[in-house]
């Protein structure tokens, strides 16, 4: 079954820039909010270019949140978080004063130490170290490059980390946690390696699809 | 580490890039969707558009003519030009960019970049700076494509626009653009001074080793409109002038040119006989992702 990607619109992410690049790799998708198109999609991807508290009061208008938890962690649907989509996941961000998230990973969105001897926010192409090739970063270089933009980054436990980038110090680049991925970078944006990384993510949506439907479980 | 940036910036004016020689000049140069593929397939690390047209004739940017334009842009955009309110913005990373450059509103009305932040975060706000270089050698801000004086110094401008919420500042030199006779060196160390936020310099790239005087003075990125129009596989040339003189680009290309030398228009010079006698064809297959 081809899946049938739904890149949520909830106001603020650069959603134009995400469809495009799911379009060049030929998949079929729909940019919405709406609960029934969330339930009929086979994944699901949340991108961001936003403040946290913002993202979160507008996924909050639009009656997401339980939503999203619903089918992504308890139904196991696929998951691509982008950027803010990544923090989002965490139990809470420093950004603008405290605020809580979703809550899918134990994790906390700080700022980056203004002690560094870097410029803030980190923006632009960096090498990343992966940790766990299988399946986002399959058939990609244990150091691929990709275009990042934040100002803010996210801490959790070690084992949920996919892939780390170094800024005058080691940080959070992709995190994974069974069906849920989440990037810190913008795969959409990041040419051959992102759109590497969005075919696997694909590849994965499009299994994973099959043996939910072979279960004999609506998806 | 952090890679440094070769940004190209496209220039629109009546629906087409141009060629803008000190904003005064423009020559026609074509269709900004091919510009933007083309950019785009030459490996450049990031494309910024700037529309000329809407801020004089005060109106929002056109956001059909963005999503066109945007279709084929694998890389980063960062769109500019006639952006008025937080719906501007929001209708604009509908549209495909995925930042937004603000200028004579930027200057003209501060709050609307600390709002913008606040929505959309400082990481998407790029504040652009025209700046001229006065009788006596003092730099001046200039805004409504440079036009109108703002009385205010480019460093301290910086400062401001920093602490009211812009993640980036876009720095072009209005005397140099389009000279190719390189960067404004001494401004872009002011203003470097001045911020702590990621800084991006414009204006006077006409050879490759303009770029780099720019990359040692340890800026985010350099950029360039009209030096990479008119010359073949510019942005490759470029990069590989930049990495054979340390300075860590991304490279993400098959063609190198590795062993090429620049002629004084910074054109790739011809190869020797000898070296041409010895070339054979190298079959790259095409990548299917």
């Amino acid at each position: 079954m081809k899946p049938r990607i739904c890149i949520i619109d909830y106001g603020m992410g650069n959603t134009q820039s995400v469809a495009n690049a799911i379009e060049y790799l030929g998949a079929d998708y729909l940019i919405s909010s709406r609960r029934e198109d969330i339930q009929a999609s086979t994944a699901l991807i949340l991108p961001g270019v936003g403040a946290f508290a913002a993202a979160m009061e507008n996924l909050r208008r639009l009656e997401l949140p339980d939503l999203l938890t619903d089918v992504v962690v308890g139904q196991g649907k696929p998951f691509l978080g982008i950027c803010l989509g990544m923090q989002l996941l965490a139990r809470d961000s420093v950004e603008l004063g405290l605020h809580s998230g979703l809550g899918w990973l134990e994790g906390h969105v700080i700022a980056f130490e203004p002690s560094h001897d870097v410029r803030i926010p980190h923006v632009g192409w960096n090498n990343c170290h992966i940790r766990k090739q299988d399946p986002l970063f399959s058939n990609l270089a244990e150091d691929a490059h990709f275009y990042f933009d934040h100002s803010y980054h996210l801490t959790c436990p070690h084992e949920l980390v996919s892939a780390t980038f170094d800024y005058g110090g080691h940080f959070v680049a992709s995190v994974q946690k069974n069906n849920i991925f989440a990037t810190q970078f913008h795969p959409e944006k990041s040419q051959r390696h992102g759109l590497k990384l969005l075919r696997n993510f694909l590849n994965f949506a499009a299994s994973a699809s099959g043996k939910i439907a072979q279960d004999g479980e609506p998806c | 580490m952090l890679k440094t940036r070769v940004v190209g910036v496209l220039v629109i004016k009546n629906g087409i890039v141009v060629q803008s020689i000190q904003f005064k000049r423009y020559l026609p140069v074509g269709r900004v969707s091919i510009a933007v593929e083309y950019l785009n397939r030459w490996g450049i690390d990031d494309i910024v558009l700037l529309d000329m047209d809407a801020t004089p004739r005060d109106c929002s940017p056109n956001f059909e003519k963005i999503r066109e334009y945007s279709r084929f842009c694998q890389v980063p955009l960062t769109v500019g030009g006639g952006v008025r309110s937080v719906k501007d913005m929001e209708n604009l990373l509908h549209s495909g960019a995925d930042r937004i450059a603000l200028n004579a509103a930027a200057i003209g009305n501060p709050q609307l970049i600390s709002e913008g932040a606040r929505l959309f975060g400082k990481q998407c706000m790029v504040a652009s700076i025209d700046v001229r270089r006065k009788p006596d050698g003092s730099h001046e801000v200039f805004s409504h494509s440079g036009t109108r004086p703002t009385g205010q110094s480019p460093a301290i401008l910086a400062r401001q626009l920093e602490e009211q919420g812009a993640g980036e500042i876009l720095l072009t030199s209005i005397d140099n653009d389009g000279m190719k006779q390189g960067f404004d060196l001494e401004l872009i160390q002011q203003v470097a001074d001045a911020v702590d936020i990621p800084l991006v310099a414009c204006g006077g790239a006409g050879h490759p080793r303009h770029l780099l005087e720019a990359c040692k003075l340890g800026i985010s990125g350099v950029a360039a409109g009209n030096f990479y129009h008119y010359t073949e596989h510019s942005v490759i040339v470029a990069k590989s002038f930049l990495h054979a003189a340390g300075v860590n680009v991304r490279l993400d290309s098959f063609v190198t040119y590795d062993d090429c030398h620049f002629d004084n228009d910074g054109r790739v010079a011809r190869i020797s006989d000898e070296t041409l006698d010895k070339l054979r064809f190298k079959v790259i297959p095409e990548e299917v992702i």
